[in-house]
């Protein structure tokens, strides 16, 4: 929608009508006179879906299908994270090899989400001009190599998931199709092949760090957490703010879901007024669990050993890009080594509640359902990261503007839109 | 000649489609060289109220949003709907058959009569206003959409199969779901996927919604073979096929 900006010298007023160069609608409202801030919101006004509603009655079998569709981004995580809260209900237990496919297609999502969201929709920003379309003329190097590292990451998520949006591949209990020893020796291969781009984008980035606003607002970071392991998978919920974890099972009493008059995604809060997910929360919870060269990225880039600037989250996903690559050759190793074997998948449904948390590239989500003794879901709850970050970015917005409120209407919008660009937020899916 | 002009909007989805135009890598970049892209909020800060084409991706469920769409409409000569929930609803239509005050206070609680929350049935872009060509599938399939895109600007009429998904699922030697003692849409639903599902180990949801002229007498057949019902048939029906598969009962 177009972008409504008015200014005079004493007064500052934003109307951003849907953020661009983000995933769903969300508007940001500033007004302020002779440097006193009236009013700073982050507005969410996304259509809700009803998802949680709408699963009621439908068979245990299909409910990753359909909340898959909560987002098209994150679909893999969806599904993982349906398929786990099933599997928590109904007390069944999957093979070694089907959490390793399962991780490793995982990552193949984190891959695709972050190359995304680092080259196609903040690196604008960081070369100052509106879309990646015209940096194809100026620095085709530079879009080839995005291009190479997201088409690869999605022939990956092809391969095990079936599909690159939307899997197909995902049953509770195993997996309808596996992938060859061939196709994963290929695979082992492009993974190994493609480090060199990876080197090169982080590259750019690191030159171009300095486009990133100095803002640091220390907040809690929640993220899973895992003894010895950077996980997106496996654990419990780890916060900044809390020694030890809390199970996944408890995850209503992390998240405190509450409605915001400005905003049709529900909001989290914790231990503080709000909490952000996403890779800066994994990376400063999990960050000295890092394999060797995201270690090193992560000390290139500046990240330090905690990191409180909510716009460096899009370097805290670079340097997860090399982190899923390098463990993804650590599981094709040693699946290949054991070979893959072929499973029957023997599931019968039966009544019961359970919980799954898995963590998106945008930040930790949760999933929740019962079923009744026909395997048919009579509850749900689902919360998304995004619905996690939303007061988090409002908090961030009532810190920042107050020390950009002197600099030109056109600026403070555009620094704002990157604050907000950086959660790499899924705001139709935190309506979902 | 310039360029047509094209726009991307997007209403209630999960914007997964969206990404399959982005999806297709290199490819893109060829069909920038054919349209000039005035508007596509997710992946550019211009905007602009004139375009020729308008591809619209998602549902409407709200008054807000349908007048927005009525706008493009009129703003547009040629408007293409992208996706299951833009051609029918989608998973979104889920909702459709509950009562819609009490799906609101399921989901809000105490919170569910606050007026931003308003949401009303789900409906398909066609139910709104007039569309002149449906990229069915959910997602879509890039490749579909790259070919229907370029027969648009060569003003040749796209080709969107009219058979089912069962014809490119035996082309595929797939073996089929029945004999696994599943319930597949395959005999009924439109073709143009490569039956992504079956070829995986799964039965079709039906996500491209119903064929046009469904031969139900060969859908007969099958279910008469693996002992299943039209009954069974039709209870798969409402999870993607949505209102289109009412209208052909």
């Amino acid at each position: 929608m177009a972008e409504n900006i008015e200014t005079d010298q004493a007064s500052r007023v934003i109307n951003v009508h849907h953020v661009t160069r983000v995933e769903g609608h969300g508007n940001i409202v500033l007004r302020a006179a002779n440097g006193s801030i009236e009013k700073i919101e982050w507005q969410v006004p996304e259509a809700p879906r009803f998802f949680e509603a709408m699963v009621r009655g439908q068979s245990w079998e299909d409910i990753q299908t359909i909340v898959s569709r909560i987002c098209g981004i994150c679909s893999v995580t969806h599904s993982l994270a349906a398929i786990k809260a099933i599997e928590d209900a109904m007390k069944i237990k999957v093979s070694e090899q089907t959490d390793r496919l399962r991780i490793l297609a995982h990552y193949a999502e984190h891959l695709e989400s972050h190359v995304l969201h680092v080259g196609y929709l903040v690196a604008p920003d960081l070369f100052g001009i509106k879309s990646v379309v015209p940096l194809a003329a100026s620095n085709p190097g530079l879009v080839k190599t995005v291009i190479r590292l997201h088409r690869l990451a999605n022939q990956w998520m092809e391969l095990l998931a079936g599909r690159m949006t939307h899997p197909v591949t995902f049953k509770p209990g195993g997996f309808s199709k596996l992938p060859g020893a061939d196709d994963l020796k290929k695979l082992k291969k492009q993974l190994e092949d493609c480090i060199p781009d990876l080197d090169r984008a982080a590259q750019m980035v690191a030159g171009l760090k300095d486009k990133l606003p100095d803002f640091v607002r220390e907040t809690e970071y929640v993220a899973l957490a895992q003894k010895g392991n950077y996980t997106f998978y496996h654990g419990a919920i780890g916060s900044s703010d809390m020694a030890g974890t809390l199970p996944v099972r408890q995850f209503e009493s992390a998240v405190n879901e509450y409605v915001s008059p400005q905003s049709t995604a529900k909001w989290a809060k914790w231990h503080r007024a709000s909490y952000a997910v996403g890779a800066l929360a994994r990376y400063n919870l999990n960050g000295k669990y890092l394999r060797p060269r995201a270690r090193k990225w992560a000390s290139d880039l500046g990240l330090g050993k905690k990191n409180c600037n909510p716009f460096y989250n899009s370097l805290a996903q670079l340097v997860e890009c090399f982190q899923v690559v390098e463990h993804a050759l650590e599981i094709i190793e040693e699946l290949l080594k054991k070979g893959i074997q072929t499973e029957k998948i023997m599931v019968k449904p039966c009544a019961g509640e359970g919980a799954g948390a898995v963590e998106a590239p945008r930040g930790i989500l949760f999933h929740r359902y019962e079923f009744d003794r026909n395997g048919k879901c009579v509850k749900a709850n689902l919360c998304i990261p995004t619905n996690q970050n939303h007061a988090n970015i409002q908090k961030d917005f009532e810190a920042f503007v107050p020390r950009i409120i002197k600099r030109p209407a056109g600026e403070i919008q555009h620094l704002l839109e990157m604050l907000v660009r950086a959660y790499d937020p899924c705001v139709s899916c935190s309506t979902h | 000649m310039s360029k047509p002009t094209v726009a991307i909007f997007d209403f209630a989805c999960c914007e997964g489609c969206q990404l399959q135009i982005v999806n297709l890598e290199e490819e893109l970049l060829d069909l920038l060289n054919l349209i000039n892209p005035v508007e596509w909020r997710e992946a550019m800060s211009e905007s602009d109220d004139s375009y020729d084409i308008a591809i619209i991706e998602g549902s409407i469920t709200r008054p807000e949003d349908a007048e927005r769409l009525k706008k493009i409409r009129e703003n547009a000569k040629v408007l293409i709907a992208l996706g299951a929930c833009a051609t029918m609803g989608g998973v979104n239509s889920l909702k459709n058959k509950m009562d819609q005050k009490e799906v609101a206070v399921y989901v809000y609680g105490d919170s569910a009569g606050q007026p931003h929350l308003k949401s009303e049935k789900t409906q398909a872009v066609h139910e709104i206003v007039k569309v002149d060509l449906k990229i069915h599938g959910c997602p879509i399939d890039n490749r579909e959409f790259g070919a229907i895109i370029r027969s648009l600007l060569a003003g040749k009429t796209p080709f969107i199969p009219t058979y089912p998904v069962c014809v490119e699922c035996k082309q595929k030697g797939n073996i089929c779901r029945y004999e696994y003692n599943e319930i597949c849409l395959g005999p009924v639903i439109r073709a143009g996927c490569g039956a992504r599902c079956p070829s995986n180990g799964l039965w079709c949801f039906g996500c491209r919604g119903y064929v046009e002229e469904p031969n139900v007498n060969a859908a007969y057949d099958v279910m008469n073979l693996y002992g299943k019902t039209i009954d069974d048939l039709k209870s798969r029906l409402d999870l993607f096929a949505g209102p289109e598969a009412e209208s052909h009962g």
